[in-house]
């Protein structure tokens, strides 16, 4: 079992990739933080499998954390693109 | 009321969280809620009453069981535009009319509406909702209203109002 | 219990694999948006609920329960943000878009 899911590791990392392509690739400023806010759920599936392959549970305290940091990142990044100080 | 509502999620939130109940633990715990419930207690919600009554909950399971169910089949039909080869979409910006009064409720009304595949809340002015729609199927303001939100409005009158 | 968990994730992988390509493939911003998070929010919430699975009611368990509902809100938010400052921004709509009843309330 733990064999089959190494392969799912890999697969999720190479979904990132795409990620990655639409963040260098993208026509405008919007198109890249759509990329990057993609690309930090990503990583919390990547975390998740991580917790079962290496039997480790501390790996999941590290995906919530990642949760909350990216919702936090990609609020303010919204709010510089709509044009406001980050006090309104 | 609101400020010893917030506390006691907090603390069970801890619990679970670090999953340890040693007396120093728990003592590290009731003084980190109270830290947080003295900074951001006048930001919560207001009406904690109204969670006490079962009937909403019941209301609650009931709906959980139909988003889920709409969320899954809407996923596949979006999964069905994106592999198409010719990719059959018709996005616009609709308006739809809201029925429902209170902050909370309409909060949860957008969420749903977020969540399910096809439909982006973009904004709430006054009484209107403007949407995003992946598939603006028809142009008669009656129907599309009935098939954005039209499915969760009763029941999220019926919990959270 | 293996068996559930494993068709879990699998789901879960296969629904991160169409949500990215509609990223890739989709015309503009508001419809990758609608694609992407959507799909791939759904997604993760399937492995997450797959590793509840495994570990069964602990430690473990509680703490991958705990990021469903904190993982579906935050994206919910997130992604209404993005839409919001993205129209203010000023990013057209696509050439296949047909209906913008948002346009003349931004002029007022």
């Amino acid at each position: 079992m733990i064999d089959y899911l190494n392969i799912l590791l890999y697969v999720q990392i190479a979904l990132c990739i795409f990620c990655l392509y639409r963040i260098i690739r993208g026509p405008s400023i919007a198109d890249r933080m759509v990329g990057l806010d993609i690309f930090g759920i990503l990583v919390v599936g990547i975390c998740a499998i991580l917790s079962i392959t290496t039997k480790r549970s501390f790996i999941l305290d590290i995906g919530i954390t990642w949760i909350i940091l990216s919702f936090i990142g990609t609020l303010t990044l919204a709010k510089y693109l709509s044009g406001k100080k980050l006090n309104e | 009321m609101r400020y010893i509502a917030l506390f006691i999620i907090l603390f069970i939130l801890w619990l679970l969280l670090s999953f340890n109940f040693t007396l120093t633990n728990i003592a590290i715990g009731v003084l980190v809620s109270i830290i947080t419930t003295i900074l951001f207690g006048k930001y919560f919600i207001y009406g904690g009453i109204k969670f006490l009554q079962p009937q909403r909950y019941f209301w609650l399971v009931v709906y959980l069981f139909i988003f889920i169910w709409e969320c899954i089949k809407a996923n596949f039909d979006v999964a069905y535009r994106v592999l198409h080869p010719a990719m059959p979409i018709k996005p616009g910006i609709v308006k739809v009319k809201l029925g429902i009064k209170s902050d909370f409720a309409r909060m949860m009304l957008a969420n749903s509406i977020t969540m399910t595949p096809g439909t982006i809340t973009v904004d709430i002015i006054d009484d209107y909702i403007y949407v995003h729609w992946i598939y603006v199927s028809t142009d008669n303001p009656e129907e599309y209203s009935q098939k954005v939100s039209g499915k969760f409005e009763k029941y999220i009158k019926k919990i959270f109002e | 219990m293996e068996i559930i968990s494993f068709i879990l994730i699998c789901i879960g992988i296969l629904f991160n694999l169409l949500g990215c390509i509609g990223l890739i493939r989709l015309p503009d911003v508001y419809n990758r948006l609608q694609s992407a998070t959507k799909c791939v929010t759904l997604g993760t919430c399937s492995i997450l609920l797959g590793v509840l699975f495994h570990f069964g009611f602990n430690e473990a368990g509680i703490k991958a329960i705990i990021a469903i509902p904190l993982l579906f809100f935050g994206a919910t938010v997130a992604a209404h943000a993005l839409v919001k400052g993205a129209y203010l921004f000023g990013i057209k709509l696509g050439d296949k878009s047909v209906k913008d009843d948002y346009k003349d309330v931004e002029k007022s």
